[in-house]
């Protein structure tokens, strides 16, 4: 009863989510590229509002992480996802992205669970990684208490 | 007479409320709890008196926090070496110029080509009149400034969703706001409505303030008219021998003024740290830079990678990977070191402190900001639409545009701030793009403002914190909550290491944080060499 509940709220906020992201589209339809799908280029307001795992990661994560996951070298260092063992543990990868670790922020308040869980499984199953346990949005519930 | 009786209610909750209604208070807030609005402490540059013969203190890192440190302690005495990962001085007070090139974390490289004079200050842009130690120190090593324009109000605030997505004047908004406020105020003040919250005599004084402040007429509305327009400006300005009479220019209406949501950038300029006077160093903002390389860079050893920070009862013993051959490790001692280097790469280097200061370097997230530098052919801002210097703010994207407050009717090319995005997903996005796009992005947006960016529009630059190869991110984003835990354990000397920085402040990501905690962390460094 209380899963049907909380999946049925789920829903409705993907639906809502989905409703932002053409309105989002809309408005910027007039000066923004050629959209080749649904994901915005930009938010409106403060929360995230790519859906897919894909669009979340070239939309955020790409910005430290680089395109293929290769990470990036300077006065220190931004690990490369690409490979990496320490994925293996869905859960680490969930903690991360909402609580953020040394420089690297929080994004739990800028996402949904199933924002997150969509991210962390499009990085587990890319860049030469094929962790096949996906995580789901109660997955990341668990994690942010 | 007073009210005792009535203590939940007071005058001083009136004017909060009416704070409130504009929007300014609830983000004076917000701001205080992350630190930004603190005010500065300085008082006077540092007296290091005594320091022993021979002494020496190794400095990491060449911004601002660390070329401080290094002109005090040299003048103290003390043998100083500085240890930089760039190949410049001033950490992120840097100012980018036709001819520069940038090659960001990704390997995407930028050859900047802005007309000479024209500059893009890609980390901090503009000096509060408060901020006594950047400005002491501009002072003392001939540092021009010049007035930024912070407030414009010829300037536009802009909604996508409102008025057909066109841009309003910041006179016409702040002026309307104001007006219908008052002229509210007024309203429920005459009724009554506010009789158990302010006496009879402050009643009266109250109606002449709101008269006064919203313009506002003698029935206490807000109206077209001269007196309204003396505010907001005219339809016809007032001209001279047979030109037309002026005409008073109408008004918007509130409901539609409240439902654009302009009134939220209104505010922004009354803070604390955005108020009259700000300033700009003339020539852009490493002009500080400079002057301090000028006194101390001399002893900066350039492409320097700290890569290992040991301490015993003796001494400081520094390891560096010497970028300019190779990376070969080399070391460097001393008797005292001052770590100036962002936590967000701090945290990933060996360095032997204490678990509490270990703790408190690995637990300060860094924050995400992002710039695009423009340059257009002319001055169309001043041209055609009479905005010189000052800021339109937007929901789009971009975030604003600040146009340059220097060279006023200058012809030929002139850089304008295109976006400037602190945190958000629009910062994330922005930063997750390459350089191009972003400044791409940047001219579409800005298009929607000033049509005149398509035609007008020459190069540009564009900066994203996260991806700067010194910092990976733009500040240490403190709140309360890690600032209660981290923030004391950080500040400590921890046996013969100091850190300093913006992080090391509750004056995060302004240069004059960097300062204070240099100065503040120096002093203390002094005090226990000299026991």
């Amino acid at each position: 009863m209380t899963m049907n509940a909380r999946n049925v709220r789920y829903c409705l906020a993907s639906a809502i989510a989905v409703l932002a992201v053409v309105a989002a589209q809309n408005a910027q339809a007039q000066s923004s590229a050629t959209p080749t799908s649904v994901q915005p280029i930009f938010s409106v307001g403060p929360k995230f509002q790519q859906a897919t795992g894909d669009a979340i990661y070239q939309s955020l994560c790409q910005g430290c992480h680089m395109p293929q996951g290769e990470g990036a070298k300077g006065a220190g260092t931004y690990p490369s996802l690409a490979g990496n063992k320490k994925l293996e543990a869905a859960g680490y990868a969930v903690y991360l992205v909402v609580n953020g670790q040394r420089g690297m922020p929080p994004f739990g308040e800028m996402m949904s669970d199933g924002q997150v869980a969509e991210v962390v499984n499009y990085v587990r199953t890319h860049f030469g990684n094929n962790f096949t346990d996906a995580v789901t949005a109660a997955d990341v519930k668990q994690v942010r208490h | 007479m007073t009210h005792k009786d009535t203590p939940a209610f007071t005058r001083r909750n009136l004017l909060s409320m009416i704070g409130n209604t504009a929007g300014g208070a609830a983000m004076y807030q917000a701001m205080t709890s992350l630190g930004f609005a603190a005010e500065s402490n300085f008082s006077g540059p540092p007296k290091l008196a005594g320091a022993k013969k021979g002494s020496s203190v190794l400095i990491l890192g060449a911004g601002l926090a660390g070329m401080v440190a290094a002109l005090e302690l040299r003048n103290a005495g003390y043998k100083v070496t500085i240890l930089e990962y760039n190949q410049r001085a001033g950490g992120r007070c840097w100012s980018i110029r036709g001819g520069d090139t940038f090659t960001e974390l990704g390997g995407s490289v930028q050859h900047c080509r802005f007309a000479k004079g024209e500059y893009f200050n890609a980390g901090p842009w503009r000096i509060p009149y408060h901020h006594h130690a950047v400005l002491h120190y501009c002072r003392q090593l001939g540092v021009a400034l010049e007035p930024f324009v912070q407030v414009n109000y010829n300037a536009f605030v802009h909604s996508s969703t409102s008025y057909g997505g066109k841009p309003q004047r910041y006179r016409h908004v702040q002026a309307d706001f104001q007006g219908h406020v008052a002229e509210l105020l007024g309203k429920a003040t005459r009724q009554g409505s506010l009789d158990s919250v302010v006496t009879p005599e402050d009643k009266e004084r109250l109606l002449e303030g709101l008269r006064r402040w919203g313009a506002l007429d003698a029935e206490f509305r807000y109206r077209e008219g001269i007196a309204t327009s003396a505010r907001r400006g005219y339809e016809i300005d007032p001209g001279g021998g047979l030109m037309p009479r002026a005409k008073p220019s109408k008004p918007i209406e509130l409901s539609e003024l409240l439902q654009s949501r302009l009134w939220r950038a209104i505010a922004a300029g009354q803070a604390y740290e955005f108020q009259s006077t700000m300033f700009q160093p003339v020539g852009g903002m490493d002009m500080i830079a400079k002057a301090f390389a000028r006194q101390v860079g001399n002893l900066i050893r350039y492409q320097a990678r700290v890569t290992r920070i040991e301490q015993n009862e003796r001494g400081v013993t520094v390891t560096f990977a010497d970028e300019a051959h190779g990376g070969a490790l080399q070391q460097e001692k001393a008797d005292w070191c001052l770590c100036t280097i962002p936590l967000s790469i701090l945290s990933q280097i060996d360095i032997q402190v204490g678990a509490e200061m270990q703790a408190a370097i690995n637990a300060v997230p860094y924050g995400s900001s992002i710039k695009v530098g423009l340059q257009f052919k002319r001055r169309f801002w001043e041209e055609d639409e009479h905005i010189y210097g000052g800021i339109t703010y937007t929901d789009l994207p971009i975030a604003l545009i600040s146009y340059p407050s220097r060279g006023y009717g200058a012809s030929g090319a002139a850089v304008v701030l295109g976006a400037y995005v602190f945190e958000g997903p629009n910062s994330f996005e922005f930063g997750a793009m390459a350089p191009q796009e972003r400044i791409r992005h940047a001219v579409e947006y800005g298009s929607q403002i000033h049509p005149q960016y398509a035609h007008e529009f020459d190069t540009g630059v564009s900066v994203a914190w996260y991806r700067v190869p010194g910092n990976q991110g733009c500040y240490g984003r403190w709140t309360d909550a890690l600032r209660d835990q981290h923030y004391k354990a950080l500040c400590q000397v921890d046996g013969r290491i100091a850190l300093a920085g913006e992080h090391v402040s509750y004056i995060p990501a302004w240069q004059e944080g960097a300062i204070l905690s240099s100065l503040d962390a120096i002093q203390r460094l002094h005090a226990r060499a000299t026991i």
